[in-house]
C-alpha cells in the first residue's frame, strides 16, 4: 500500500473519528470546555476520564459526526483557542499529577483570518514549549492525520503511537505538491516523497510503535490500545519528574540528520 | 581574543570566518535600484533611494548589532543532508551554498552588544528561504544549550519560510527539539529576545520565533502562521492590507514593539543591560 493509499484511508469519513476513540478508550468521563481566554473550540474534545484504572486528562482532535458538527469543528482544524484549551487542561493535569493522553487527527491548524488575529502560531508554539516542560507524562496517538505544527502542538510527548494507516507530515502532501510543482494533483508523488507512513515514523524515531487497525472489532482493538497505553503510563508514572523530563528532552534532542565537518550525524 | 573572554573559550568547534568585505550589488526589491553592499551596510540595509527595508544577510545583521570584533561563530561546519532523496533538494542546497557562501540557513555564536555578552542566532532568507531543517534545528538547539550552561541571554533574529519540507517529518521535529532547549534556557531564568524580520512564517512562527520573553518586530515584516493564499482559498475571506504584518501583530497583542533599524543596536543593548549580565 502506498503512502497516498493510506492518506485516502485516513481521510475517509467512515473511519472512526476522535469522538469514537474517546468513547471507546475512556470510561466515566467528564468533558471540559473553553480556554478561559476567548472561546470554546469544539474541534478539541477534552476532559477527565479513566483509562482502565488510571485517571487521565484526555485531549482529542475531533473532525465531527455529521456535516453540521464538522462545520462547527472546521473538519478537525483547531483554532488558537482550541490549542489554548488543550494547554489549560494539560497544566491542570500537571497540577493534579494525572497523565495526559492526546488523540491527534487533523489536516493542520485552521488557516483563517481569525486564527491569525488570535495568534495561531503563538498558540502552537506555547503548547510545544510548555509540553517540553510539563511535569506529568504525556502520550499521543495519531489516529488519522498528523498535520504539521497543528498536530505537534498535541504530540510533543513522552511516547507517540501511530495507527496502522495513520500519517504524520510536516506539510499536507497537497500543500507540498502545489508549492513544489505548482500542481496540487501531484499529491501522490508528494505523499511518497515526504515519507508520512506509520513505519516511516518509527524509522525516524518520531513514533515508538504502531497499533494494528481492526475497525470491524473496534472495541477489541481499543482494548488492546488501552492495555498498551496503560503499561507505558505505569512505567512513566514510576519515573521521577526530572528523569521524565530528561527523557522527553532527549527523545526529541536526538532527531535530526545533518553533516558536520564532513561526517554524517544522526 | 578567545582567551581574553574566558566565556567563549570552551567551544569544541573551531571558529568560522565571521565576516567578509566582499563587494557586490544588492537590488532593492521595492524600487529595483541596485546598491553596493558597503553602501547598504552604512544604511543598515535601508534603501537609500526609497527607504524600504532590504533583507539583511545573517552575517551582515550580526555585524550591524555586535560590538566590533566581538562575534565568535559556533558550529560553522554543520550543513544539511538530502537523506530522503527528495526531488531537487540536493540542487537547491548546492545553489544556496554557492549563492550565499553559507553552509546552512542560520548563523550562530556569541557576541557582545554595548559590552554585554549575548548568544545569537540569525537566519538568512537567501538560503532556501531560511527554512528549518536538521542543520538549523541542531545549531539553534546547541546555541540554547550553550547559553543555558554559560548563563547567557539569547537574541534570535528570525526569518523563515517554515519547516523544510524536503526533510519531511524530521524537520517538523526540529520545532520540538529547539523548543525543548528554549524551555530549559527559560527555566534557568535567562532572557530570550526575538527580533522578527521579513518573512517569518509557518513552523518558525509556530515555535522558536514566538517563544521569546520579549518579541520585537521590524517595520512592515510579514509574520504569520498560515500563508495568505491558503487562507484566501480556504475561507474566501478578504484580508486586510496590513494582514500578518508586524503592525498587525502589535495591534493584536503578539509583539512588544516595532523596532526600526536605527534603534536596533541601542534597544538590544538596553534590554541586555536590564537583564543583568555585567559588561565585559
Ligand atoms: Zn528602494
Amino acid at each position: 500500500m502506498t503512502a497516498y493509499d493510506r492518506l485516502k484511508i485516513v481521510r475517509s469519513s467512515d473511519r472512526p473519528q476522535g469522538h469514537d476513540f474517546v468513547e471507546a478508550l475512556f470510561t466515566d468521563r467528564f468533558e471540559l470546555c473553553g480556554d478561559r481566554r476567548f472561546a470554546e473550540d469544539p474541534a478539541i474534545m477534552a476532559g477527565i476520564g479513566y483509562l482502565g484504572d488510571q485517571v487521565v486528562t484526555y485531549i482529542a482532535i475531533d473532525k465531527g459526526k455529521d456535516l453540521n458538527d464538522r462545520m462547527k469543528k472546521h473538519f478537525g482544524c483547531p483554532l488558537p483557542e482550541g490549542y489554548r484549551k488543550a494547554l489549560r487542561l494539560m497544566k491542570q493535569a500537571e497540577k493534579f499529577h494525572r497523565p495526559v493522553v492526546c488523540l491527534v487527527d487533523t489536516l493542520g491548524a485552521y488557516p483563517g483570518a481569525e486564527g491569525e488575529e488570535r495568534g495561531q502560531g503563538q498558540a502552537i508554539a506555547e503548547n510545544i514549549l510548555e509540553m517540553m516542560g510539563l511535569r506529568t507524562p504525556v502520550l499521543s496517538v495519531v489516529i488519522g492525520e498528523g498535520g504539521s505544527g497543528g498536530a505537534l502542538a498535541l504530540a510533543s510527548a513522552d511516547r507517540v503511537y501511530m495507527l496502522e494507516n495513520a500519517v504524520y507530515s510536516v506539510i499536507t502532501p497537497d500543500g507540498c505538491a502545489s508549492i513544489l510543482w505548482k500542481d496540487a494533483s501531484r499529491v501522490q508523488d508528494a505523499a511518497a516523497c515526504l515519507h508520512i507512513t506509520a513505519q516511516d515514523m518509527v524509522d525516524f524515531g518520531v513514533a515508538e510503535d504502531i497499533f494494528r487497525e481492526d475497525f470491524d472489532r473496534f472495541d477489541k482493538m481499543c482494548g488492546e490500545i488501552k492495555t498498551r497505553l496503560l503499561c507505558d503510563l505505569h512505567a512513566l508514572c514510576a519515573m521521577s519528574v526530572p528523569r521524565l523530563l530528561e527523557e522527553r528532552y532527549n527523545r526529541f534532542r536526538r532527531i535530526g540528520i545533518f553533516e558536520e565537518n564532513g561526517s554524517i550525524r544522526q | 581574543m578567545v582567551k581574553r573572554f574566558g566565556l567563549f573559550s570552551r567551544r569544541r568547534v573551531p571558529r568560522g570566518v565571521p565576516f567578509s568585505d566582499e563587494e557586490y550589488e544588492v537590488t532593492c526589491s521595492h524600487c529595483k535600484k541596485a546598491f553596493l553592499r558597503s553602501v547598504l551596510l552604512d544604511s543598515q540595509f535601508i534603501c537609500p533611494e526609497c527607504g524600504a527595508y532590504i533583507r539583511i544577510p545573517a552575517r551582515d545583521r550580526i555585524r550591524l548589532i555586535a560590538d566590533k570584533d566581538s562575534f565568535t561563530e559556533f558550529d560553522a561546519g554543520i550543513t544539511s543532508v538530502d537523506f530522503l532523496g527528495f526531488p531537487g533538494y540536493r540542487e537547491k542546497l548546492t545553489k544556496a551554498k554557492d549563492a550565499t557562501g553559507e553552509l546552512s540557513a542560520v548563523v550562530t555564536g556569541v557576541m557582545r552588544v554595548g559590552g554585554r555578552p549575548c548568544a545569537v542566532y540569525v537566519m538568512d532568507s537567501r538560503f532556501i528561504m531560511a527554512s528549518m531543517g536538521s542543520a538549523v534545528g541542531e545549531k539553534i538547539t546547541r546555541l540554547f544549550e550553550y547559553a543555558t550552561e554559560m548563563r547567557l541571554p539569547v537574541l534570535g533574529v528570525t526569518c523563515s519560510g517554515g519547516a523544510r519540507m524536503q526533510e519531511g517529518i524530521v524537520s517538523l521535529m526540529q520545532m520540538a527539539k529547539c523548543s525543548g532547549a528554549v524551555k530549559r534556557h527559560s527555566e534557568a531564568g535567562l532572557l530570550y529576545c526575538v527580533l522578527l524580520t521579513d518573512p517569518t512564517t509557518g513552523g518558525m512562527t509556530a515555535s522558536v520565533a514566538m517563544e521569546g520573553d520579549i518579541t520585537l518586530a521590524e517595520p512592515g515584516a510579514l509574520v504569520g502562521f498560515a500563508g495568505r493564499r491558503v487562507i484566501e482559498q480556504t475561507t474566501g475571506a478578504e484580508l486586510p492590507k496590513n494582514f500578518q504584518t508586524s503592525e498587525f501583530l502589535l495591534e493584536h497583542g503578539f509583539a512588544d514593539a516595532i523596532l526600526p533599524r536605527e534603534k536596533m543596536r541601542e534597544t538590544i543593548a538596553l534590554l541586555l543591560r536590564q537583564h543583568g549580565k555585567e559588561a565585559v
